[in-house]
């Protein structure tokens, strides 16, 4: 005779309250294949736990991101945020598509031009730029972000030395109506300082004025913001026109669209809240196109956009390791995916997900990371199904700052595989190895 | 080890302590297991009876009756 399935037995506290009048779904969606590959062959193959891309999903997003902004715009141009997610494999993906580089650092520079990427198609932002990153980006004819006034004076002097023209914009901050407000990156609007630094790259005889920028924050879900910024923007162009008869060639609305990860202490879930790239689109190029900007000379919109082009693209595979009972009779369940490799979970409630479920009961439950650090939690409280060691599970939607911002912290960094169009799997970051790792170190001889 | 006498268990899982006032939910493994024990069954054979019906190996077993009856005790579900 055929044996029942097994769950394990469970006791659930009946917590009589309000009823909540927006009452999400309890039940626990679950994920078996990412991109017709089953999890469970993955890890099976690549081991647990890995980060796994989809190429075709990235494309997808990017396709609809820059359909949304060309079809009300006439000219827009995408720039691929490199500290976003810089394994190469992923930029290549973004620069085929026809987007250009924005780098942070002389690192960053490096690998747009690695992959590339021409320095005139290169957007070289960021408050740490060091006299070689200078030189180098001043002769490739990059276009340079100026973060402080005395970036402008030590670029000055460099464009003079080498006798050429820097191409330069400025870094703008401002107020868009929402908080918090980004002002330690660039220059103030409001306070007069950005216009009086624009007089003087005006004057400058080795600055070329090219662009205006500013990046209001992160995960913005409000779109009046950019129509707020966008109009500010196109004002100061204006203004420049008026006062130099300068046209400059572009306005660049930084990045900061929300995506459908649900950021901790949210009422509602992201899926429901993050605006589309439509809603974006129309609030921005609206308040451009509604401006003093002259229709024939309308300046190029430039989008660094990264986190909502790649963070539904990427998934975190892994494996539960151990279950317990915390004192207060939560459950606690223990995987082998910490924060050392998922950052985003100090500020998103990221999705968990079982590959498959044995029935619909689930038990309140606290998710460990597989560090000795007790600030390796990825999520305080879930409604998580019975899982046993070694289930696998799913964190979908890591895409964005993940694969950059990750530690080597305990643990070895695992690897990145990237599933093609054709749904051929490729692995475009080998998992870290100990003697790679070890081969940095030097013991002083005294101690050998 | 023995469930109190007055602590109720319904057809559909769902259980009384009059005691404390508390309900509670529990799933048709975990109710089974309830019944045995208010028939005053031991562990050894409950665990018994469950790896005969259930696809289950006796370690996993023997992890998950620990976890189920420190949940009891817990909730003071249990005669000392």
């Amino acid at each position: 005779m055929k044996k029942l399935d097994y769950e394990r037995p469970i006791l659930n506290k009946v917590n009589a309250g309000m009823p909540d009048k927006f009452g999400m779904k309890t039940k626990t969606a679950t994920l078996s294949h990412i991109e017709e590959h089953s999890v469970h062959d993955i890890l099976k193959e690549f081991g647990s736990p890995v980060y796994v891309i989809s190429e075709p999903c990235i494309r997808k997003t990017y396709r609809t991101a820059h359909k949304a902004f060309s079809t009300r715009y006439p000219r827009v141009q995408f720039a691929w945020s490199y500290k976003t997610n810089y394994m190469n494999a992923v930029c290549k993906i973004f620069h085929s598509e026809g987007a250009w580089a924005e780098v942070v650092s002389g690192f960053e520079y490096s690998k747009a031009i690695e992959n590339g990427i021409s320095g005139d198609q290169i957007i070289f932002n960021g408050p740490e730029k060091s006299k070689e990153d200078l030189e180098r980006a001043i002769t490739d004819g990059a276009m340079i972000h100026l973060d402080s006034l005395d970036e402008f004076y030590f670029l000055g002097e460099l464009a003079q030395k080498l006798d050429k023209k820097a191409n330069v914009a400025l870094r703008i901050n401002l107020d868009a109506g929402i908080y918090p407000r980004w002002d330690r990156f660039g220059f103030n609007l409001e306070n007069g300082e950005a216009w009086h630094a624009l007089n003087r790259i005006m004057l400058h005889e080795h600055m070329e004025l090219v662009g205006l920028h500013t990046h209001m924050g992160t995960y913005i879900t409000a779109v009046s913001a950019y129509a707020i910024a966008a109009g500010k923007l196109a004002d100061m162009a204006v203004r420049l026109q008026r006062k130099f008869n300068h046209s400059i060639k572009y306005l660049d609305l930084g990045g900061g669209f929300a995506t459908k990860n649900t950021l901790k202490g949210a009422y509602l879930p992201g899926a429901d809240t993050c605006p589309s790239f439509d809603d974006y689109a129309e609030a921005l190029t609206s308040a451009l196109l509604g401006s003093e900007l002259p229709p024939d000379k309308l300046p190029l919109l430039l989008l660094e956009t990264g986190r909502a082009l790649i963070d539904e693209a990427g998934y975190a595979l892994g494996s539960v390791l151990a279950n317990k009972r915390l004192v207060d009779g939560r459950r606690a369940t223990v995987i082998d995916i910490g924060v050392n490799m998922l950052f985003t979970a100090f500020w998103y409630a990221h999705e968990v997900m079982p590959t498959k479920l044995n029935s619909e009961q689930t038990e309140n439950t606290t998710i460990y990371g597989p560090l000795c650090m007790n600030i390796d939690i990825i999520r305080e409280a879930i409604q998580f199904p019975l899982l046993q060691k070694g289930d696998a599970i799913v964190i979908p939607r890591i895409g964005a700052y993940n694969m950059t911002q990750w530690m080597q912290f305990i643990k070895l960094r695992p690897p990145v595989l990237l599933i093609d169009e054709d749904r051929k799997i490729h692995v475009i970051r080998k998992k870290e190895s100990f003697q790679e790792f070890n081969a940095q170190e030097n013991v002083p001889k005294h101690l050998k | 080890m023995k469930l109190k006498r007055n602590v109720a268990v319904s057809e559909n899982g769902f259980l009384f302590n009059p005691e404390t006032g508390d309900s509670f939910i529990v799933n048709p493994i975990a109710k089974e297991i309830l019944n045995y024990l208010k028939e005053g069954y031991d562990i050894e054979k409950i665990n018994q009876l469950i790896l005969d019906r259930y696809e289950v190996d006796l370690v996993t077993l023997e992890k998950n009756m620990e976890d189920f009856l420190k949940m009891l005790q817990h909730n003071e579900l249990l005669d000392r």
